[in-house]
């Protein structure tokens, strides 16, 4: 477990390097897509579109959030999963996003188009800001400073009277789009929300397979041996951070258009841990498993938890736990490890 | 004048308190590269074990005795963690690790004391002020600065004039020849690991007559005891005394002259110095460094 003293070795994660074939975005990409990957994904598209149909208001309402909460999801995964940088500051902003988007509601207009567009310069705005300070560091040292930079935003948030202190922003007026009428019903505000959220993950999964994307698993897998390859690791965190920061923004603005309030507790230590946590159970690396994992996550703490006496967090927590010790590679793992053994082994 | 001489005094106060809580996270980090997020969670252990055992008024023999209830939970706890930890290789799944525990005990504290805020009353005995640059100042806290004196000076003399504290040292620095040497490194750390968190238990008890019990204090002080460490040095305990009296400092003055922006204040202080020394103020004299 421990290849060597030196205190640069331990800080980076000394285990052997996988063969790069093995980790779950590369495989997707090096295969030609087969007819049941098409079939799948035109179900993964169809069904939650349909959701409206079917469901009522509040199911809808819960899967709106469920979809805002995946998107800050998939900018934790873009950096712990795909980089190899565990963070727990992703939830700062998601914040800035949301905060941003309420603030345009209420002040500017009421175009959601607008409202995700403020939300991702936001995330992108603070993440260049902060970003520096975290991408200075590696593994662990990362995740205490994107720790730190969250409490930091989560205190500032709370004690600053122009973002209504502890008691947030309401008052947001309904979205709307391109100069029509108000959304007022639950499942027009859903299916804004989905196409964003498709739109995003469709984004980060073409950057996660562009050269770009490559370099960045690099990084994840052997950052020296990429540094003496010529590539320009320290650019290429520092561009990783920005562009999941400015992800977590339009997931903090989608989170807005459903709940149209924001307060401090949107972007605690427990939405940042949550969002990990959705990351570790999902499969690290993979892109939809953490997306299944944020829906698991969230449906435990919002809809589960009232039967639970309102302690959610504690069975997420031995969850979390479980997860840690019983499956390291996630949910993906699992699906994935049992998908390779049904068509009979590795090609 | 006054009020910023009371304002330093509260800041040395608040870094003693930092300094307790912030030594079992620096050099649990640096020994075993395990970053403990369960720390501001056995604080809150700590805090909650005054509430239970402190009513209003009590004589000082019952608050020892709550410090001492305090350190043991807060060493079984941290006992308990580095039994888990040592059980799985990859540091981040061990963070992870301790992630999931903090969120569980946080949870068991909110469901057997309730939401509320909570204040500890200090013990009758010291609960007086004195005259101090013309207002009143606390004895109490006078009594937790005194403390931390007393505690920094017992460490020093720990860890560098004892055999336990070479040995503690030397892990820090290289825990492989430590090892091959024939020392058993895997119960140094596990009574590191148990010490720092009775430490940091006992942190919550004394630090309860002034910043109270209620959740998500964890996280602030987890927050706090962070940057302290990340400020004076991973795994050093010299940086761990420095950093705890700078953030303590900061914490204070920010309160009284900019209470807006104090948390902001503490996040430029570990920018600053992450910029200028990437290492930490005061790194460990004896780390092995490629």
């Amino acid at each position: 477990m421990r290849a060597g003293p030196t205190r640069t070795g331990t800080s980076r994660d000394d285990a052997p390097v996988p063969p790069p074939a093995k980790s779950g975005i590369g495989e997707a990409g090096d295969r030609p897509v087969s007819r049941r990957a098409v079939l799948l994904a035109a179900a993964a598209t169809v069904l939650p579109a349909a959701a409206p149909l079917l469901l009522g208001p509040y199911p809808v309402s819960t899967l709106t959030r469920m979809l805002a909460f995946a998107v800050l999801v998939l900018s934790v995964d873009l950096l712990t999963g795909v980089t190899g940088l565990p963070t727990l500051g992703q939830a700062a902003y998601f914040g800035a996003g949301a905060y941003t988007a309420v603030l345009v509601g209420v002040h500017v207009t009421a175009d959601a188009a607008v409202q995700v567009l403020a939300g991702l310069l936001a995330g992108l705005a603070a993440a260049v800001v902060t970003g520096w300070v975290a991408v200075r560091a590696r593994g662990i040292v990362f995740l205490m400073l994107t720790l730190a930079i969250g409490e930091s935003v989560h205190q500032i948030s709370d004690t600053w009277s122009a973002l209504g202190g502890s008691n947030g922003l309401s008052g947001m007026p309904p979205i709307s789009l391109f100069g029509g009428p108000s959304l007022l019903a639950a499942g027009f505000v859903y299916w804004w929300v989905l196409a964003v959220a498709i739109a995003v993950y469709a984004a980060v999964a073409l950057v996660a397979r562009s050269p770009y994307g490559r370099t960045l698993r690099g990084i994840r897998d052997n950052e020296p041996r990429m540094r003496a390859l010529g590539y320009r690791t320290a650019a290429a965190r520092y561009g990783v951070f920005c562009l999941a920061g400015a992800v977590a923004g339009v997931g903090g603005a989608l989170w807005a258009a459903q709940a149209r309030f924001v307060s401090p507790g949107d972007l605690s230590f427990e939405v940042a841990a949550l969002a990990l946590l959705s990351v570790v159970i999902g499969g690290k690396g993979s892109l939809w498993g953490p997306c299944l994992g944020a829906a698991l996550v969230l449906l435990v703490r919002d809809n589960l938890s009232a039967s639970l006496g309102g302690h959610g967090p504690l069975l997420l927590g031995l969850v979390f736990i479980a997860v840690v010790f019983l499956m390291p590679r996630g949910l993906a793992g699992v699906l994935g490890a049992r998908r390779r053994r049904g068509s009979g082994g590795p090609p | 004048m006054g009020t910023y001489l009371v304002g330093a005094l509260n800041g040395l106060a608040m870094g003693s308190l930092l300094f307790a809580i912030a030594l079992g996270l620096s050099l649990v980090f640096g020994m075993m590269d395990v970053l403990n997020l369960a720390h501001g969670a056995v604080y809150l252990l700590g805090a909650y074990v005054a509430v239970a055992l402190l009513p209003d008024g009590v004589g000082l023999g019952v608050f020892v005795l709550a410090v001492l209830a305090a350190a043991a939970a807060g060493a079984v706890l941290g006992g308990a963690l580095a039994a888990m930890t040592r059980a799985i290789p990859h540091h981040l799944d061990q963070a992870l690790l301790t992630l999931g525990v903090a969120l569980v005990v946080a949870e068991l504290l909110s469901l057997v004391f309730g939401n509320d805020v909570h204040s500890i009353a200090a013990p009758a005995a010291v609960g007086g002020g004195v005259a101090v640059f013309g207002g009143t100042y606390p004895v109490y806290r006078l009594l937790v600065i005194g403390f931390g004196i007393v505690l920094a000076v017992a460490v020093y003399l720990l860890v560098e004039r004892s055999r336990l504290g070479t040995v503690i040292r030397a892990t820090v620095a290289d825990r492989a020849m430590v090892a091959a040497l024939g020392v058993n490194t895997g119960r140094v750390l596990a009574g590191v690991f148990a010490a720092g968190a009775a430490l940091a238990a006992v942190g919550g008890v004394l630090a309860g007559p002034i910043l109270g019990a209620q959740p998500g204090l964890d996280e602030k002080v987890l927050l706090l005891a962070l940057v302290v460490v990340v400020i004076g040095g991973l795994g050093s305990i010299r940086g761990a005394l420095l950093g705890a009296l700078l953030i303590g400092q900061v914490q204070a003055l920010g309160t009284t002259l900019l209470p807006q922006y104090a948390s902001f204040l503490i996040f430029a202080a570990m920018a600053l110095v992450l910029l200028l020394r990437p290492a930490g103020l005061l790194p460990p004299r004896t780390a092995v460094r490629a």
